[in-house]
């Protein structure tokens, strides 16, 4: 049963998620908030994998948490699943491209589409975190925030806009400052 | 079919040696397939790109999709995209069964803390990176506020907030269009 409702959820996901992986970042929110399956804790480790290893972050997403629901035949079911939509789609619109390309419905479209996947990321942005930098059972103000998180956070943030590396020399480096300062 | 094995051999070496996927693997499609086999030109690939950005799915399965159906029909497409597909399933499914093996340890979780900040810095990034492009007028910066609106209070599903959007998005898009040609004509 969870190999047809892992298959399902990740089809709906290849259906609707448009422009690229990380649009596929508020539907893999909405599968842990739905099933058993993974927490939103999880996601964001699965996040961090994703980035650093080889292959679309997407397809990467997918199979880590395919193989987290459902092992080795899950991360199969979901990686297939996400792809099969988006296969038949291409070989559609591949025969006119040129027409798909200029057609202002289409235009239309994917004008707002992005946008929309903008304001989701936004609210998966926030279940991100949220558990990481605030602690809402603390007393003062000091307890509520999370100065350690808070400060790495800040610190990151600012190199990421400033150097532009890619994603695994950050990744490290918060692995890094997470076990030195016990995180 | 050798020609199949061919174009399943070629994305499985792309999708081996990009990181990150999307724009990342356009230097990669240019060395293998522009200049070495000849399959495309670098302006169709940016085309591909350009269309799989605004069809549902990964960018870059959807651009191995287009030049492997180019080149041989459906199964042609079939066997670029399990090449693109095929190193990603590989790699995390042995990754994750390891990691499996350290979690609940403490220097692990630590790691992973902090690894989990770095992964919300990251994904503002590429949230401003999508910003640069996605929004860039009133009727963009309403729906991605109202897309937020939607899923934060409302609990909406992102499928709905895709639909919606786009529904709104063609109409809006079509008044806006008709009001601006009627000022032009005046």
């Amino acid at each position: 049963m969870t190999y047809l409702l892992l298959f399902w959820e990740f089809f709906k996901t290849g259906l609707f998620a448009v422009g690229g992986g990380l649009a596929t970042i508020p539907f893999l929110m909405d599968m842990a908030e739905k099933y058993p399956w993974f927490t939103t804790a999880e996601l964001s480790n699965m996040i961090a994998v994703s980035e650093s290893t080889p292959g679309p972050i997407g397809i990467n997403m997918a199979t880590y948490v395919g193989f987290t629901t459902a092992g080795p035949i899950g991360s199969l079911i979901a990686t297939t699943a996400l792809v099969l939509p988006s296969l038949v789609i291409i070989m559609i619109i591949a025969g006119f491209l040129q027409k798909f390309r200029e057609n202002a419905l289409v235009k239309g479209t994917f004008y707002v589409l992005h946008p929309a996947v903008i304001g989701m990321l936004f609210v998966s942005l926030t279940s991100m975190v949220s558990p990481l930098l605030i602690n809402l059972a603390g007393g003062t103000l000091l307890e509520i925030f999370n100065l350690k998180a808070l400060a790495l956070f800040a610190v990151l943030l600012f190199g990421i806009l400033k150097f532009k590396k890619h994603p695994i020399v950050y990744i490290a480096i918060g692995a890094v400052v997470g076990i030195i300062f016990k995180f | 079919m050798k020609e199949l094995l061919i174009l399943f051999g070629l994305f499985f070496k792309v999708g081996i040696m990009t990181f990150g996927g999307g724009y990342a693997m356009l230097p990669m499609l240019e060395r293998e397939l522009v200049n070495k086999r000849g399959y495309v030109t670098m302006e169709e690939i940016m085309d591909y790109f350009a269309v799989g950005q605004c069809t549902p799915g990964i960018i870059a399965v959807n651009t191995a999709t287009f030049i492997g159906f180019k080149r041989k029909g459906i199964l042609g497409g079939i066997f670029a995209t399990l090449g693109v597909v095929t190193p990603s399933v590989i790699i995390i499914t042995l990754l994750a069964s390891v990691l499996k093996l350290i979690a609940g340890n403490e220097i692990a979780n630590s790691a992973f803390a902090g690894i989990s900040v770095a992964v919300c810095a990251l994904v503002i990034q590429a949230i401003l990176k999508l910003m640069k492009t996605g929004v860039k007028d009133a009727l963009t910066f309403g729906i991605a506020l109202g897309a937020f609106l939607a899923m934060f209070f409302l609990n909406a599903s992102p499928i709905i907030v895709i639909i919606v959007s786009a529904v709104i998005g063609v109409i809006a898009k079509r008044l806006l269009d008709k009001t601006s040609a009627k000022k032009e004509a005046k």
